[in-house]
């Protein structure tokens, strides 16, 4: 079996390997702040020895696991307004302060979800643009361009098998080139001074990932 | 100076048709949900509501505006799996949106606490909700100018005040009370318990008095809120 940071290289990636992958890669010590859907499950593979913490917009550092049974208290809530529990040394604060952590660069990592991700790293990902659409943004463009590092999880093809790496985002935009990497069930991407660069892929070829993106060769992808 | 009111009509008195309300909470957190019910009995409509979302079921904000008393609402986050009143009226062309970027909604209402006439923010650079702004580099960056969103009224849930208005609040439930407690000319609070002066710790107040105007005690604990969903 042929393995790349201790993932079989010979099939794509599944969810549960993606948000171990992205816990991975998470520098121990860093404030980080999850999305919702796909990027929560990171915190299942954050490690207590890692000491990340982790910054949830509607008011909170240090936020524990989800809360259950007797555990759960409708005022301790994160931003997908699942109860969740606190940590030894959290700290509540109003949306002002939650907000200047994010807009004035204090969050290390954010984790989010994405429709559409360009190879200049232009997010999309706060809505469809379909006309019966209900808009709802949130903090999406806030953590998008204040967090140090994006770190996007997504699917690579949508289920038409259309990319969603591409040159340019049809889908509105949430930021402009604020992605610094992708995580995709057949690679991840690092953001270059030549763009979205493939770190390494899974289950995929390096001129087969490069095809079916629609890409010609450039630095990075041989 | 603030004031401690008898109950929650009161405690929304004079508030007029067309006023613009800034109301508390994050989903059902924080959201003052028997002063909410005070304002549906007034009867007053034309209303422009800021609020984070767009109501949750059928409490509070959500029976708001299902009782057409809601002309806009401004908020970050309207769609979730339990805003179904909203979405139909939204659907229906019968209340007015603008979405605005939650570090924006709430720096917006700061400024205007502040006495800030408008300032650049970097959120939303080049994206649709930017769009007919004015746009300026500074120091290599490109930043959007945003104008404060000022209340008539303000109503927020907090813990815990003393008599002259020095507010606690609890857990993720304090989220918009403090910064919305600056931004409207009345601010009225519904709190668990009232102390005497004294009975906070001036080194723990969050809240400082001179931001609030009414407080109303509701006493006794509400059931649960719903829980767990989504957005």
């Amino acid at each position: 079996m042929s393995t790349q940071r201790g993932f079989d290289t010979t099939r794509p990636l599944d969810r549960d390997d993606l948000a171990r992958l992205v816990a991975t890669d998470i520098p121990p010590g860093s404030y980080v702040n999850l999305g919702i859907g796909q990027p929560t499950r990171v915190a299942d593979f954050l490690t207590p020895q890692s000491g990340v913490i982790l910054h949830t917009e509607n008011g909170m550092l240090g936020m524990g696991q989800r809360a259950y049974g007797d555990d759960i208290d409708p005022e301790l809530i994160n931003a997908g307004k699942i109860p969740v529990t606190e940590t030894a040394g959290a700290a509540y604060f109003d949306q002002a302060a939650s907000f200047a952590m994010i807009r004035g660069g204090h969050l290390d990592v954010c984790v989010l979800g994405a429709f559409q991700v360009s190879f200049a790293g232009d997010l999309a990902n706060w809505h469809t643009g379909a006309p019966d659409a209900i808009p709802a943004v949130g903090g999406a463009m806030d953590l998008a361009i204040g967090a140090k590092n994006v770190f996007v999880v997504m699917t690579l093809f949508s289920k038409d098998g259309s990319p969603k790496l591409v040159e340019e985002c049809t889908y509105p935009l949430t930021g402009l080139a604020c992605v610094t990497r992708v995580y995709s069930d057949y690679a991840v991407f690092v953001l270059t001074d030549h763009g979205m660069v493939a770190r390494e892929t899974y289950g995929i070829g390096r001129n087969d990932l490069a095809e079916r993106l629609g890409i010609t060769f450039q630095n990075g992808w041989a | 100076m603030a004031t401690v009111v008898a109950d929650t009509d009161e405690a929304v008195s004079g508030i007029q048709d067309g006023s613009t309300v800034l109301i508390g909470g994050f989903g059902t957190a924080g959201q003052p949900v028997e002063l909410i019910d005070a304002l549906i009995r007034s009867g007053v409509t034309d209303l422009t509501v800021i609020n984070n979302n767009a109501g949750n079921g059928r409490v509070g904000l959500a029976t708001l505006l299902a009782n057409r008393q809601v002309r806009k609402i401004i908020c970050s986050f309207p769609r979730q799996s339990d805003s179904y009143i909203f979405d139909e009226l939204y659907r229906a062309g019968e209340v007015e949106l603008e979405v605005v970027p939650q570090g924006n909604l709430a720096e917006r209402m700061r400024a205007a606490g502040a006495g800030i006439g408008a300032f650049f923010c970097p959120t939303g650079v080049g994206t649709p909700l930017a769009e007919g702004r004015e746009r300026r580099t500074i120091n290599g960056r490109d930043y959007v100018l945003e104008y404060p969103i000022c209340g008539d009224v303000a109503l927020i849930k907090a813990f815990r005040a003393d008599t002259v208005g020095n507010l606690v609040y609890r857990k993720t439930a304090r989220n918009f009370g403090p910064v919305m407690a600056t931004a409207a000319k009345t601010t009225v609070v519904q709190v668990a318990e009232i102390v005497r002066p004294g009975g906070i710790d001036p080194e723990v107040v969050v809240t400082p008095g001179i931001f609030v105007d009414r407080i109303v005690q509701i006493p006794g604990v509400r059931p649960l809120a719903e829980t767990g969903t989504a957005g």
